[in-house]
């Protein structure tokens, strides 16, 4: 099949459920306009039990699982880890027809091309990518793609450079500022995926077309045009949506009548999107809780049993576990092992007090034993420490046994994005369907310090990145006259920071507009300016020998100061040590004024993260020695974590530094990778469920925003290299997501192994 | 022996008392109940072969500080021990070698609302006045040999003391969790174990039994001190032993694991 434009594919389904899609629902404002938040408060039946009624695996699901394995295995033994790739057809939402992996055993259905594990090309972020990355996988563009790009059509990439300052040029080439998104898709946008199934199609339409209504205003200016442009493509988009289920047989055009159709409209919803952009975190949002009302309703009738329930959620999550994207070799050194960032956020609190805990949550969870452990859905539980004690034991109990969930602080986000937020990406909070987030990666904050100390040249290159400032000349390191120069060149770098992402975000919108994310939102939304900081313990350190010991300077021939001596021991961040601690806090807070400075496209609001997914071994690479005693090409630690080994008083000291780091200044998200061997966590299975689900109340409690758990030996991880066959499904959380261990470059497995294992006794 | 009837408590804090610690551990897990602030604190009496803290048994090879120190560090985690239903240990080395340092943290830590758990071998029980063990919720007793001739040759001192202090604690009605090292050719003698339950059981006061299994990560450490580590030759249990071992204790009704 070539193209699904085409009228007259959809079929009826079951049209004795269809007439009344919305029955035995409590109705609200919900009903009148769209408000998913509203009808889950009237609807959800809050689970305050455990585990017991789980169910296995069906028969259908293991057969299908197998054939999902079987495909998994050779994409990881085909070129580069891509099975199949496009050469043909630009992606869209309707650019393939249907694809199955198995028709008879799907009972969720749906995949990005025609086969599954085939790559779609996305050409608009930038052709090169896209041609770079077929090439690289041994595949061959079709000649008549290259006549399209660029001599036919412009990308974001194209205009993007063709705006560039040369300050911001350099930026990009010393490293200072990495992993910006001018060449693939910003992503971490959430669609309210759960919109197409509560609603159906039509009356999103009807909605829109209201929307672009209320914008015959008196004065169309360019604000206003570049809205009502946007919301025209965004009814095109639901239109194309409509037209590619109907190609699966399916009638979204009105609501989900039935648990099934639920979970296969928000499926589609999400489809749809992964079809037409290949954004670099493409999260799910928060749908368990709101698909558990479909289901708890076809449970009641006695229409599904339990069985059933967890089968439809077992195949939705093989579907996620099958989203790819096609990118370069030197993208999978930024972000590793093939991240598709599908969040799902489980658990977390109601305004009102009640738990938005639902079995659903539960039998999300429960696919991770059902199928094994697996990178996505990236399961983010909100944890607070109201949530039922049942719940509680089952994430800890499934944490442990498959290191693939990571825990956020409902307790802390819920008084800044209320009770319907999602999590985009690793640790991005967003209220769904009203709030997106102009992605910004990162700065290096580490080399921002070494510009500082060399008045603002590269201390690899020797080239004048930043502002020629007086550098430091002086043979050992005095601590005011650093942070006299530390100061103004994070507020140069801030600006030049900005400015390269207001370029970025233009070009995205103007090229690359996500149409059925966005049609999936208000009219009105909350957009953030999400910038981030890389290297934060190696400052907090860096900073902290020059403050308690001496810290002399060694310059090479160029007269930059390459190599620095550390006379004596140093507070070190990860020891709940105020004397550092503060330092590190001082630095979150300092960043953020700076960037609070600066004008946002858009009237974004300026956020920022402390986080790194993998990129931390690229800014390693990058950056020369530091003043902490780290040497020049070594990573940092990933996000916020202390430097590997230098905390050393013990799991609590080490959580309780990073919880101290404001949330108020990285509203974008702080990460915290945690990694504890099993016999450390307590002697029998049931103590290490408590002791871990004490430890994330106890860092909850002191206001830590993010954690990854791991639980493992370091020696699993030594077979695991050497013996990559055995270890498939080797699942470990990195920073803010997920990884099949055996993905990750070999630099990467060597990061992971030399991080801090919490191991006495 | 011990004052039948303790004279009036001392006054709710205790000035601060100078002592000697070796480390501190915040996320200690298996030394009492849930999250644990495990302090070691230097010295000790004993000279267990397989001791796996050698450099803890010098006093003066710790650190100096005072308990007012101590406990502001301790109370950087008061809150997060509460949320996480754990507490303070003290371990060491053996912290009855300085009974007023360890009695004065321990009058801290109950005046935080911290569980608390002393970690010891018995063989300085008497060091401990019931004011100091009134602060004390949990004792983690090492029982290291059931027979004078095992625990001397172990432990170079005599077995006596820890025993008459495992009943001193059941005079009390104070809680107690057996740890027990179990070291083949050493400390595997089935009859011996056999009256070792015997007497834990008969104390009425023992919640939980832990077999340890011997392991040599210490070994290093007695490398690294220039001293002989006696035991390079033996292995570890067989699980088959381990859990032979703790049904001898739950033969006797104790929940070993």
């Amino acid at each position: 099949m070539d193209t699904l434009l085409m009228d007259g594919l959809a079929q009826a389904t079951e049209q004795q459920s269809a007439a009344d899609p919305w029955r035995g629902f409590a109705p609200g404002v919900w009903r009148r306009s769209v408000d998913v938040r509203d009808f889950i408060q009237r609807n959800l039946t809050p689970y305050e039990g455990d585990a017991g009624f789980v169910a296995g695996p069906t028969d259908r699901t293991t057969a299908l699982f197998a054939k999902v394995t079987d495909l998994l295995k050779q994409e990881r033994a085909a070129k580069g880890g891509v099975l199949d790739a496009d050469t043909e057809v630009f992606a869209s939402i309707t650019s393939h027809g249907a694809g199955y992996i198995d028709r008879d055993l799907e009972v969720i259905v749906g995949l990005q091309t025609d086969k599954p594990l085939k790559r779609a090309i996305m050409p608009f972020g930038g052709w090169r990518m896209v041609k770079t990355g077929l090439e690289a996988y041994g595949f061959t563009p079709s000649p008549k793609l290259e006549e399209v790009f660029p001599g036919l059509r412009k990308t974001h990439n194209d205009g993007v450079f063709d705006v560039y300052t040369p300050e911001m040029l350099r930026c990009r080439k010393s490293g200072v500022i990495t992993g910006l998104p001018d060449a693939y898709g910003r992503g971490r946008i959430i669609g309210d995926y759960r919109r197409l199934a509560l609603y159906g199609a039509d009356f999103l339409i009807k909605d829109k077309k209201a929307q672009l209504t209320s914008l015959e205003v008196s004065r169309i200016d360019e604000e206003v045009l570049r809205l009502r442009e946007e919301i025209s493509e965004q009814i095109k988009a639901l239109k194309e949506l409509v037209t590619m289920a109907a190609a699966y047989g399916f009638d979204v055009k009105r609501p989900a009548a039935t648990a099934r159709e639920a979970v296969q409209w928000t499926y589609l919803a999400y489809l749809a999107a992964v079809k037409e952009a290949n954004g670099a975190a493409m999260s799910l949002g928060r749908v368990s809780s709101f698909l558990d009302i479909y289901i708890d309703r076809d449970l009641r009738d006695g229409v599904i049993t339990e069985a059933e329930a967890q089968e439809m959620i077992d195949h939705f999550v093989m579907k996620l576990r099958l989203v790819r994207f096609l990118r370069t070799p030197e993208y999978d050194q930024l972000f590793s092992g093939d991240p598709t960032w599908v969040t799902e956020c489980l658990g977390g609190m109601g305004l009102d007090g009640r738990t938005l805990v639902s079995k659903t949550n539960f039998r999300m969870l429960q696919t991770l034993h059902n199928l094994g452990p697996a990178p996505e859905p990236n399961l983010t539980v909100l944890w607070s420490e109201q949530l039922p004690e049942g719940f509680k034991r089952f994430c800890a109990d499934t944490s442990i046994k498959t290191c693939s969930v990571q825990y956020e602080n409902d307790d802390l986000m819920r008084g800044y994005w209320g009770d319907d937020y999602g999590i985009a990406c690793c640790v991005s909070a967003m209220r769904i369907g009203k709030q997106m987030q102009f992605f910004g990666a990162r700065a290096n904050l580490a080399k921002t310090l070494l510009y500082a100390i060399n008045g603002g040249k590269d201390e690899v290159s020797g080239e004048q990145v930043g502002p020629a400032y007086a550098p430091i000349t002086g043979d050992v390191l005095d601590y005011d006259e650093v942070m006299a120069r530390f100061e103004p060149m994070m507020e140069w770098l801030a600006k030049v920071y900005m400015n390269a992402l207001n370029a970025i975000h233009y070009m995205h919108d103007k090229y690359m507009y996500e149409r059925l994310e966005m049609a999936l939102h208000d009219r009105d939304i909350l957009r953030t300016m999400a910038c981030g900081i890389a290297g934060l313990s190696v400052v907090a350190d860096s900073l902290s020998a020059i403050k308690h010991t001496t810290v002399k300077v060694v310059r090479d021939g160029r007269g930059l100061a390459t190599d620095f001596v550390v006379e004596g021991d140093y507070p070190a961040f990860g020891n709940n040590d105020a004397r550092v601690d503060d330092i590190a806090i001082w630095a979150v807070e300092r960043f953020m004024t700076a960037l609070r400075k600066q004008k946002p496209y858009r009237n974004a609001m300026q956020t920022q993260s402390v986080l790194t997914i993998t990129s931390n071994v690229v800014y390693g690479k990058k950056t020369g020695n530091t003043p902490d005693g780290r040497k020049a090409g070594q990573p940092f630690a990933p996000g916020a974590n202390p430097m590997h080994g230098r905390d050393k008083k013990g799991a609590i000291a080490s959580m309780a530094s990073v919880a101290k780091l404001p949330y108020a200044h990285a509203q974008d998200g702080i990460s915290y990778t945690f990694t504890i061997v099993p016999g450390a966590l307590g002697r029998t299975e049931d103590e290490r469920v408590t002791n871990l689900v004490g430890m994330l109340d106890g860092y909850a409690g002191q206001g830590g925003h993010h954690i990854n758990v791991n639980v493992f030996d370091r020696e699993t991880l030594l077979h695991a290299m050497d013996h990559p066959e055995l270890y498939p499904q080797l699942t470990i959380r990195v920073s803010g997501y997920a990884v099949n261990f055996i993905k990750l470059t070999r630099e990467q497995q060597l990061d992971v192994i030399s991080r801090t294992f919490h191991d006495k006794h | 022996m011990t004052n039948a009837y303790p004279p009036p408590r001392p006054p709710k804090t205790l000035g601060p008392v100078s002592g000697w610690i070796h480390s501190v551990e915040t996320g200690g897990t298996v030394d009492g109940p849930g999250i644990r602030y495990v302090l070691f604190m230097s010295g000790c009496p004993l000279r267990c072969l397989y001791c796996h803290n050698p450099d803890t048994q010098h006093m003066h090879d710790g650190t100096r500080t005072t308990s007012t120190e101590v406990l502001e560090d301790i109370a950087l985690y008061a809150e997060f021990l509460k949320r996480a239903h754990g507490g303070l240990t003290l371990s060491g080395g053996e912290p009855l070698v300085q009974p007023e340092f360890t009695s004065a943290i321990l009058r801290g830590a109950k005046s935080m609302g911290l569980h608390t758990a002393l970690d010891t071998s018995g063989f300085l029980g008497n060091h401990a006045d019931d004011h100091l063990l009134e602060d004390v919720d949990l004792v983690l007793l090492d029982i290291k040999a059931y027979t004078e001739k095992t625990y001397r040759h172990l432990t170079g001192v005599p077995l006596r003391p820890t025993l008459e202090f495992a009943e001193r604690l059941a005079g009390l009605n104070k809680r107690i969790w057996l740890r027990y090292v179990l070291v083949p050719g050493l400390t595997d003698d089935a009859a011996e174990i056999d009256g070792l339950a015997e007497f834990v059981a008969g104390l009425g006061v023992v919640d939980r039994v832990d077999v340890l299994p011997f392991h040599k990560m210490g070994e290093h450490k007695w490398k690294a001190l220039g001293r002989r580590y006696m035991l390079s030759a033996t292995e570890p249990p067989s699980r088959d032993l381990v859990e032979r071992v703790r049904a001898q204790f739950q033969a006797q009704g104790l929940r070993a694991d």
